[in-house]
């Protein structure tokens, strides 16, 4: 809750998006406001262009045989695919889009705390997608998004400025990462002690920490590589007389880390949506926010699950199973805190209640099967199967991908100023919900069966679910296209936001929408918990 | 098999029957260790389907039971925690969690801890295939490229009508026995790859420069698919295979009669030389029938032509340089292409050498 003077006596300000005009208003802007705006039309573009090449290669897996793609095509979309779905979508996607437009506000902020490193690092990041496409006409890459040596030391192909382009996109994370971490510390509005903070910005910060941390090994790890590849340097590859194993050491000491980074900004979206829909404070704030943290540190403990048979020693693997599931106990403490927060709540069901709701689902699923994978006898069998791909895009996907559109929804009215249709949105919400789990849900049974991932063809006993699976993905894209659509719509015919259209109590919700260049006219005070909304019942308050 | 017809995949001519005829059971178990991972399997679905139950149950429920009224909003609670419950959701989950470890633990131990009277099998990956080789059985190898002709080659002997039982040697990549633990080391000549038998539920990477080991026992007669399952390019797909087990008994005869690579009786040089080529795997590189290079160059017309070399000089293909090129390929490198051959000294003896030679003059 928080007090902040009426600003009635205000002469009216236009908003962020009317503040300023003409194209380089915009190039040379510093507002996080705008920024964030710019992340997020470039990570929505890289998400449908990695989403058509989804759709192809859900479509090519239709038969068992070749259809329309030959074995070098294929390996080329799936890279392309994964790579970009990571690199240039999910890693930006809820940080440096959602993040930078909602952080300082719910801070209280003006801005971030460097509003000219935000800029840089938007740049950084435009560079780095711009190495990444230009692979596309220096003949590709084939290496899958991991770019595992020796393999990728000896193919042929754009290898060199893929893995040259993750590294400077490294540099626009941790420059984002130093930046937000600064902000919190510094920029919290009067009164906003760290607990009374929203989750949202304590999973941003937590992510923000792992970027710093992580994303210098990450760096480190391609530009050894690039050594390789161009002056033959022998790091990974044996025929040099280096040790591939090693590579991948490298890779998943950032990679792991990095699917933290990928879903603990969801993990921050989850507890707004399901309290301000609601209308309940959060269960067991503490827990959430100090198992975010707590996550963050054992996930930097744990990168060697993903070479259980890779021919490290049997013992690593022991010790790497053990802390996995170390990391599976904060993540369950989570789910229960969601779900005991609907407990005696008054729940709408509005578009982005329906995405929170799905999330715990979709979420639980890609949670649970880790489980699978981190027991290290049943690893043996499902590593590199379709078990894997069905787990991890339930993380990705249904976890933070349906995050990020509920959030997105959410907050479409204070970014944009414009309302979106709730009957069109709970259409969509369905066909993702439903198309997602028809593509998703059969492949757990794929890999059960021994179906390997990164196969174009595949023997005709898996057709069965490899055809309910695409049918799934044809929906899940339906959907999709459906939300892009309706959210476009609304940004010319849809209903004006007001300043606090759903009744919430964080701070971005005490100014107008969308709001004012400088976000708001007095710096506001915080009183409470940004929970603490006027339904719940204190009269006869126990617990 | 609806739209089957747009091409034969390469994974179909394994021609194993389907190892499970329901897509939701559980795939059969034909090892001692399928069946000890498919109890903690079972007992980890369980778990984890009392687990989702619960969650999805109790969202369920309040989602009906606290449904926003049709206007305004009812009073909420105004609980914020429980000190007592998040101990209980905490500590339970994380028992549970020390028995899949510890019960994972002991099946990962197991499986890379051979007894000491297990059969030792050699396994090489090299871009697309695999080479068995059993140092207790001289001259015992396997190759899985002999088993299956290349997707391309089977649509060109498709559209010509030849495609038939008899145009494919169909042989085992594995043969092993029932009863009798068999060790497998496994290396890469190459990139990476991955040996994986489902029906044993085992897999381990084939390393380049190191050894990986794993070990199993077959308890099921048949035969059953294996795959490559690390990523290793172009044919990663078609990196398959099947593992034959049979009786004990059976076991060396079935050996000795898949790894037979003899002239028959009334077979010319020639074609004899065509199956010790289908047996080297030849095909994954070469291309016999058009100039395309693949790997290696085409080896249509090698015969007679006269090739350039990375050295700068020309040479003359005769029927030394070709027995060069299959025992020490790695002497003289066409120009244009990277020092990729393996050799085959050791695998092919004179006889074998003589046919390919009246082989690849056929090739025009
Ligand atoms: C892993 C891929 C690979 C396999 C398998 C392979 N080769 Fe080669 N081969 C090559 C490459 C690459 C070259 C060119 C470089 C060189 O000269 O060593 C080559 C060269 C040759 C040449 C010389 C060609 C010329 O134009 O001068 C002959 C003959 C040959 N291979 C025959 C064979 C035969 C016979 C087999 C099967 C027993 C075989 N190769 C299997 C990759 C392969
Ligand atoms: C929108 C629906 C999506 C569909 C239908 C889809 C489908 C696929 C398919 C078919 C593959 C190839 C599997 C294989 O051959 O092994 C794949 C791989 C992958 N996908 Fe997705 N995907 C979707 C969304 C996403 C998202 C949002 C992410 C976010 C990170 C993602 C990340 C990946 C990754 C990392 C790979 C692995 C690529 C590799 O093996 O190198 N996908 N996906
Ligand atoms: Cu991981
Ligand atoms: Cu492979």
């Amino acid at each position: 809750m928080a007090h902040h003077p009426a600003h009635a006596d205000h002469a009216p300000e236009p908003d962020y998006i009317r503040a300023k005009k003409g194209i380089m208003s915009w190039l040379v802007t510093v507002d996080h406001k705008r920024l964030g705006l710019m992340y997020l039309a470039s990570v929505l573009f890289f998400f449908l262009v990695a989403g058509i090449l989804a759709i192809a290669l859900r479509t090519e897996l239709f038969t068992p045989g070749q259809d329309f793609m030959s074995a070098q095509t294929y390996n080329k979309v799936f890279t392309l695919h994964g790579a970009i779905m990571v690199f240039l979508f999910i890693i930006p996607s809820v940080p440096a889009a959602m993040g930078n437009f909602l952080l300082p506000l719910m801070l209280g902020a003006k801005d971030v705390a460097f509003p000219k490193l935000n800029l840089l690092s938007f740049y950084v990041f435009s560079v780095a997608a711009i190495m990444f496409i230009s692979t596309l006409v220096m003949g590709s890459i084939d290496t899958g998004w991991t770019f595992y040596t020796p393999y990728s030391t000896a193919t042929g192909g754009a290898a060199t400025m893929a893995v040259f382009a993750v590294f400077v996109a490294g540099f626009s994370s941790i420059l984002t990462g130093v930046n937000f971490v600064v902000t919190v510390h510094r920029m919290r509005a009067p009164g906003q002690t760290w607990d009374r903070l929203p989750l949202f910005v304590w999973a941003i910060y937590a992510t923000a920490v792992i970027q710093v941390l992580a994303t210098p090994v990450l760096a480190i790890t391609v530009l050894l590589l690039g050594l390789e590849r161009i002056f033959g340097v022998g790091i990974f590859d044996p025929a040099l007389g280096g040790d591939p194993v090693l590579f991948q050491h490298f890779f998943w000491f950032y990679s792991h880390p990095a699917v933290y980074i990928m879903i603990l900004p969801g993990f921050g979206i989850i507890s707004e949506l399901l309290t301000v829909h609601s209308r309940k404070h959060i269960f067991g704030y503490k827990a959430i926010a100090l198992s975010s943290v707590a996550i963050a540190i054992i996930s930097f403990l744990v990168w060697g699950h993903h070479m259980f048979v890779s021919g490290q020693s049997e013992l690593a693997g022991i010790v790497f199973s053990f802390l996995t599931f170390a990391v599976a106990v904060p993540t369950a403490i989570k789910v229960f805190s969601w779900v005991a927060t609907l407990y005696k709540g008054s729940i709408s069901y509005t578009t982005p209640m329906w995405y929170g709701l799905m999330f715990l689902w979709t979420f639980t699923i890609g949670g649970l099967t880790g489980l699978y994978l981190g027991t290290l006898s049943i690893d043996v069998h499902l590593h590199d199967t379709y078990f894997v791909v069905a787990h991890f895009h339930y993380v990705m996907v249904g976890g933070t991908v349906v995050a990020f559109i509920g959030g997105l929804h959410h907050w479409w009215g204070k970014m944009t100023g414009k309302m979106y249709n709730e009957k069109a949105g709970a259409i969509g919400a369905l066909l993702v919900f439903v198309g997602f789990n028809g593509t998703f849900l059969t492949q757990f049974f794929l890999g059960h069966q021994g179906m390997p991932r990164r196969y174009y063809a595949y023997l005709s006993e898996y057709q069965f679910l490899h055809q309910i699976s695409t049918i799934g993905s044809w929906i899940l894209a339906a959907g999709l296209l459906w939300t892009m659509i309706y959210l476009l719509h609304s940004l010319w015919y849809g209903e004006k936001a007001t300043g606090n259209y759903w009744n919430a109590t964080s701070l971005e919700w005490h100014t107008q929408s969308p709001p004012i260049e400088h976000n708001f006219h007095d710096t506001p005070h915080v009183t409470g918990s940004p929970y603490d909304f006027p339904e719940i019942d204190k009269s006869g308050a126990t617990h | 098999m609806i739209l089957g017809l747009f091409g034969a995949p390469k994974a179909d001519m394994v021609g194993t029957e389907q190892m499970s005829a329901d897509p939701w059971a559980l795939l059969p178990a034909a090892s001692t260790n399928a069946q000890a991972i498919d109890t903690l399997y079972v007992f980890i679905t369980a778990l984890c389907g009392i687990s989702m139950l619960g969650v999805v149950g109790a969202q369920v429920y309040f989602m009906w039971k606290y449904k926003k009224p049709a206007n305004g909003h009812r009073k909420t609670s105004p609980i914020t925690h429980n000190g007592r419950l998040e101990f209980i959701w905490s500590a339970i989950p994380a028992l549970f969690m020390i028995v899949l470890f510890a019960w994972g633990e002991i099946g990962f131990v197991e499986q890379f801890s051979p007894p000491p009277d297990a059969i030792n099998v050699r396994v090489t990956g090299q871009k697309w295939d695999w080479t068995v080789e059993y140092p207790d059985y001289p001259g015992a190898v396997l190759s899985s490229s002999s088993a299956v002709p290349t997707e391309e080659q089977q649509k060109q002997l498709q559209a010509a009508g030849e495609w038939g039982e008899d145009i494919i040697d169909r042989k085992p990549t594995l043969i092993v026995p029932t009863g009798v633990p068999v060790r497998l080391t496994l290396t890469s000549k190459d990139v990476i790859h991955s040996f994986y038998i489902p029906v044993f539920r085992l897999k381990r990477d084939a390393v380049p420069g190191r050894y990986t080991t794993y070990w199993f026992e077959a308890t099921q007669e048949g035969e059953f698919p294996l795959f490559c399952a690390e990523y290793c390019g172009d044919e990663h797909s078609s990196m398959i295979g099947y593992v034959k087990v049979v009786s004990a008994e059976q076991f060396e005869v079935e050996l000795k009669e898949a790894t037979k690579l003899e002239q028959k009786d009334a077979e010319s040089l020639a074609d004899f030389g065509k199956r010790v080529f289908d047996r080297g795997g030849c095909k994954t590189c070469h291309n016999i029938d058009n100039d395309e290079a693949k790997t290696g160059p085409s080896l249509k017309g090698i015969w007679g032509r006269s090739e350039q070399l990375t050295d700068g000089s020309t040479i003359t293909a005769d029927d030394n340089y070709i027995r060069e090129s299959v025992l020490d390929p790695n002497a003289k490198i066409v120009s244009g292409f990277s020092p990729q051959m393996p050799s085959f000294a050791g695998r092919f003896n004179d006889e074998h050498i003589t046919a390919l030679i009246e082989y690849l003059k056929t090739l025009k």
